[in-house]
């Protein structure tokens, strides 16, 4: 069996080196992850609210310059949170291409879901999406964006997502996205749960059913805005 | 009944290999897969030919030698059934089958449709087994288990280290197979003493193997002929992640 190991660094890279060890940093990442994207839904449905104001509101909120460390400290542990999971599935993607140099002529996948067979397909549209997410609503790079005047300056929140939304093709790009991500989360929520060990026979049956009606929540949730803003239910 | 059968062809373990069509017009359907791989060998060596290389043994379906994959699916249609013990009356008449040896880095191929699946000896030599006090044999039940425990470990223990799991994972992960011996061992009292330092040996050697890691799609359960369940891969990593963060091994007194 092998040495004891000691120190920490040692530890760490022992634990980092197991396929597991890896499959728990996404775990544990894509918890983080998934807890975002719920909060990010639950926040843009506020365009739906009666006060016309109320998002543009929520986003001063967040750009309060007194709070201005928080927002950056959770964009940070964002950011790590994201490289962390994509550096650790490149890793196990090409570990795993290793491990069978030569496929089968003939191969049946009845048992896995084919948002588990497509997880690797998936998360990199999804990752291009944020990017260009990112670029559209948070840079303003892509399309032109308005700023509610004050002090300080904070984003037409409003404006600018109906006004992307106006756009066909930044819809149908976010409804794509969006129907991956329902996939990517309809496998990655319960897998991660497998990958810590969380596994009963009386809740797993559960576990499953629920990540996947949150994936689909999810999903549900992010796209009606775009529709609603093509149907012309919401106007600015 | 009349099988076609499409079979990987090769020589040794640097030919490269082909499939190779064979016909078979008179297959009885109370046949074995195996007996019927044995008329086609027959049949082979009468016309001079090199018969198709495969492994058996037992064929009652608890030794774990058998194996190939039958249109792609690990040991055949049959759920929890080894190859041996799958019948020709579950195909029928003009079916085509393609058999292909177990694919994976850790499991070269031999000849035909035999691998070489040492790699799964070596993780078992690395932390598969218990320590035990020598001497006179103790007594029946002086070491108390429960019930429900000792089931557990029984449903894990009988894996037969066949290799269909890594044959069927997309990623040809041996973490079913790994879990299995580790809930088997790791749920007894006898299993205790070793539970940390096996589980990271034997997941480090799975590693080094060249085993892929598991994505948690489940085909590994759906082929397993001994009912293996994934559960005990959550076993696994929980041992795993138990043993990494909370293990005392190395650690000093403070």
């Amino acid at each position: 069996m092998s040495a004891a190991v000691v120190n920490p660094a040692g530890r760490a890279a022992r634990f980092y080196e197991a396929p597991i060890g890896k499959k728990a940093v996404m775990a544990i990442t894509g918890i983080m992850l998934v807890g975002y994207v719920l909060a990010h839904m639950l926040g843009n449905l506020q365009i739906y609210s009666s006060n016309r104001d109320q998002i543009n509101t929520y986003a001063a909120f967040l750009h309060n310059p007194a709070s201005a460390g928080l927002l950056w400290g959770a964009r940070t542990v964002l950011l790590l949170a994201v490289i962390l999971h994509i550096t650790a599935a490149v890793q196990l993607f090409f570990q795993n291409r290793a491990a069978r140099p030569i496929g089968y002529v003939k191969k049946d996948d009845v048992p896995a879901s084919y948002a588990a067979r497509t997880m690797v397909w998936s998360g990199p549209i999804v990752a291009a999406f944020v990017i260009f997410h990112v670029l559209h609503l948070t840079v303003g790079a892509v399309m032109t964006t308005r700023d509610v005047g004050g002090n300080p300056i904070t984003p037409d929140v409003r404006y600018n997502v109906i006004s992307g939304f106006q756009n066909y093709g930044v819809s149908a790009f976010y409804i794509f996205a969006m129907i991956l991500l329902c996939m990517h989360l309809y496998h990655g929520i319960w897998s991660m749960c497998q990958s810590l060990g969380i596994s009963h026979p009386r809740y797993t049956r559960g576990l499953k059913k629920a990540s996947a009606v949150l994936a689909i929540l999810i999903a549900i949730g992010n796209c009606s805005i775009p529709i609603a803003v093509m149907a012309g239910w919401l106007t600015d | 009944m009349r099988i076609t059968l499409h079979i990987w062809r090769q020589r040794n373990a640097s030919d490269k290999g082909r499939m190779v069509r064979y016909e078979l017009p008179n297959v009885s359907e109370h046949m074995s897969f195996l007996e019927m791989l044995d008329v086609l060998n027959e049949e082979l060596i009468t016309k001079g030919e090199d018969p198709v290389a495969f492994d058996h043994d037992c064929r009652e379906g608890i030794c774990g030698m058998c194996g190939c994959m039958v249109n792609g699916v690990a040991h055949g249609p049959l759920p929890e059934t080894t190859l041996c013990q799958l019948h020709m009356r579950h195909f029928k008449d003009g079916d085509e089958l393609y058999l292909e040896p177990w694919r994976a880095k850790a499991f070269p191929v031999v000849k035909d449709l035999v691998v070489d699946r040492t790699a799964f000896d070596r993780i078992i030599a690395a932390g598969g087994f218990i320590s035990v006090a020598t001497g006179s044999a103790p007594d029946g039940n002086a070491v108390l288990v429960p019930k429900d425990n000792a089931e557990r470990s029984m449903d894990a223990a009988a894996c037969i280290g066949c290799g269909a799991c890594v044959a069927m994972c997309p990623n040809a992960s041996a973490s079913l197979f790994v879990s299995a011996k580790i809930a088997h061992l790791g749920l007894l009292p006898q299993g205790q003493p070793e539970r940390e330092r096996r589980v990271t040996a034997m997941v480090a050697q799975a590693n080094q193997e060249i085993f892929g890691s598991c994505t948690n799609m489940g085909e590994c359960e759906a082929v397993c002929p001994k009912g293996i369940k994934l559960e005990n891969i959550a076993l696994m990593n929980r041992h795993f992640l138990g043993a990494n963060w909370a293990g005392r091994e190395g650690v000093e007194a403070d």
